[in-house]
């Protein structure tokens, strides 16, 4: 089996006169948890977009669970999950509704449907929710809800585009926690985030700049190179020279 | 396949957990169908006549009880001199005046007889010339009631008219199917269109993007509730008909109920197109009003198409509508046949391969 989930080489996508992305290279390796970070407006959602076979790449190329992300998005869909920052399950239908929807989408069996929603409901402590709509949930339990959702398939590798956006602290650890028990269970992590304390749990981070990749390596590397305490100051350092942002 | 039915039940829930929607779809139909076939009625009642009798002869004695008598009109009686009635004609008081000229019935029979005047206010230009013609009908019969009563041979140039399959002109029973297709186009068009934007605006519809779900499929999935939805608002629309009005289709229901398969098939996948190249509902609500302005009047749903300028009648065979109108009103009043309008029901075939491959070609998973 391959060792690289996610291998991009000159991914570019332009709008336009406006570069979003420009020339972005990396590998993700399998099991990591890579940490994918940069200033708003960056262009991190639009090189995940691309990844994710959203959105075609102006040029550029890469592969994503071994994969043509320009030619073979629908096959890349099959074998990922993706987790967006707007909260998108639909809110006018149950908790148990939305887990049958996503698990028939993504193919699986009457049984297994039912399996794996009852092992969802108990993991996430909301038997006693199956039927609310989503929409009364509590956004804490909607993203992990979501969380879920999104690896109902066991997907080889998960995309969360600021999967814990205005969630309070502890619901922010506990959904990390989810996080690294889908990673100790072989899925690959690919997370967005403007909370540098979860920088430092990624396996690898990479730190987006006006459209660039300006650094990546591991946060205890990156803290060295940059002679910062926290990731935190290291991504200070570089997002200081960036040009856009809002 | 287990896709597709996970999908609709989606759907069905989301339309059916709406807190407007399910209503609206009961009530709508039946409200259109119970009031406006008594608004957009062309049938013009209440003439205001005035009638200026210069010949006080028998004969306009006649003219005016017969004027008195018919339906249509209501007779002002208190006028007297032919300026009088032309001042209240302009302050549309009175909506026709006829003149009895002196020795009119005096000269009837003679070579050269007076002319019976009628002025009519034409502002509104329907009851102006409808009510004009109905007093030719009243006044016309009079005389020739007249006529033969004096000499038999006179009355050569009666004119029969004779109206088929609508025999009494009652204007409803035109309209009702033109109502049934507004119906269908504000359901199945908008409708489908706005569920579709609206997954836009939340979002959800990113999620369904990521996932391998095919577009056919999630396009079918959006459809199909709304051709449910159509097929029942029409029968609700033909049960009203029938109920309150007394009119059922002279022809089979068959031809009725494939025609607007057809037909929501189509214009579902029209509201689907005009969906997947907007981005929030602004932007489809006006484009669909657009469209439904050139359907509702282009089609020939309220004016007929042959009175129409050679152009819009040109332009009017690539509007659906059209051919969908002339099936139901030959089918509701005249009892057409499959076999007679079959290039009305290939036109909509057509239709509905075009829109429902614009639907498809146009929902881009990948941008």
């Amino acid at each position: 089996m391959n060792n690289t989930v996610i291998s991009v080489k000159g991914l570019t996508k332009r709008f336009g006169d406006f570069t979003a992305v420009n020339c972005i290279s990396f590998d993700v390796k399998r099991g990591e948890i890579f940490g994918f970070l940069g200033a708003n407006g960056a262009g991190k959602t639009t090189a995940m977009r691309m990844l994710c076979g959203l959105s075609y790449p102006t040029s550029g190329s890469g592969t994503v669970v071994g994969f043509d992300v320009t030619r073979e998005g629908e096959k890349i869909k099959r074998h990922i999950g993706y987790m967006s920052q707007r909260f998108s399950l639909y809110n006018d239908l149950t908790v148990w509704e939305n887990i049958r929807l996503f698990a028939g989408i993504y193919g699986l069996s009457k049984a297994e449907t039912i399996e794996r929603a009852n092992e969802i409901l108990a993991r996430l402590d909301i038997t006693s929710e199956r039927d609310t709509l989503v929409g009364s949930l509590p956004l804490g339990w909607k993203q992990k809800l979501s969380f879920a959702v999104a690896t109902i398939h066991r997907p080889e590798l998960v995309f969360l585009d600021e999967p814990t956006g205005g969630v309070d602290p502890i619901t922010r650890r506990q959904f990390w926690e989810m996080i690294y028990e889908a990673a100790d269970n072989g899925t690959s992590i690919f997370v967005t985030t403007h909370y540098m304390d979860e920088a430092e749990y990624c396996s690898r981070v990479s730190i987006m700049v006006d459209g660039e990749v300006r650094a990546i390596d591991t946060p205890t590397r990156l803290k060295e190179q940059f002679a910062a305490e926290s990731m935190d100051e290291v991504f200070r350092i570089l997002a200081r020279g960036a040009k856009r942002g809002d | 396949m287990r896709q597709l039915y996970i999908l609709i039940q989606k759907e069905f829930i989301q339309i059916f957990r709406n807190p407007l929607l399910p209503k609206l779809i009961i009530i709508f139909p039946i409200m259109v169908m119970l009031v406006m076939p008594w608004v957009t009625t062309m049938d013009v009642r209440n003439v205001g006549v005035t009638i200026i009798d210069e010949d006080c002869s028998s004969l306009s004695r006649h003219i005016i009880s017969d004027i008195r008598a018919a339906e249509y009109f209501s007779l002002n009686d208190n006028v007297k001199t032919h300026n009088e009635a032309l001042t209240l004609l302009e302050d549309c008081k009175v909506d026709a005046i006829v003149l009895i000229p002196r020795h009119f019935e005096r000269d009837l029979l003679s070579q050269d007889p007076q002319k019976l005047d009628i002025s009519a206010n034409a502002v509104n230009a329907t009851k102006g010339m409808l009510g004009s013609q109905y007093l030719i009908l009243t006044i016309g019969s009079t005389l020739s009631n007249y006529n033969n009563h004096l000499t038999a041979a006179k009355t050569s140039d009666l004119i029969v008219i004779q109206n088929r399959f609508n025999p009494t002109l009652n204007y409803r029973h035109l309209m009702i199917p033109a109502l049934m297709i507004m119906l269908l186009i504000l359901i199945c068009g908008f409708l489908s269109a706005i569920n579709i934007v609206s997954e836009k605006e939340n979002g959800t519809i990113e999620q369904i993007n990521v996932t391998p779900i095919g577009k056919v499929t999630f396009i079918l999935a959006k459809l199909i509730p709304f051709w449910f939805i159509g097929l029942f608002v029409v029968s609700i629309a033909m049960i009203v008909a029938w109920a309150v009005y007394d009119l059922s289709p002279t022809g089979s229901l068959g031809s009725i109920y494939l025609a607007t398969i057809l037909f929501i098939l189509g214009f579902s996948g029209f509201g689907v197109s005009v969906a997947n190249l907007s981005d929030n509902i602004q932007q489809t609500m006006f484009v669909m009003f657009f469209f439904i302005i050139i359907f509702v009047l282009l089609s020939g749903l309220l004016t007929p198409i042959s009175s129409m300028p050679e152009w819009a009648q040109n332009f009017t065979t690539i509007l659906p509508p059209r051919y969908y109108i002339d099936i139901m009103r030959a089918v509701y009043l005249k009892g057409s046949t499959i076999a007679d309008l079959w290039p009305n029901f290939v036109a909509l075939g057509v239709f509905v391969i075009v829109f429902n491959a614009l639907a498809a070609f146009t929902y881009k998973k990948q941008s």
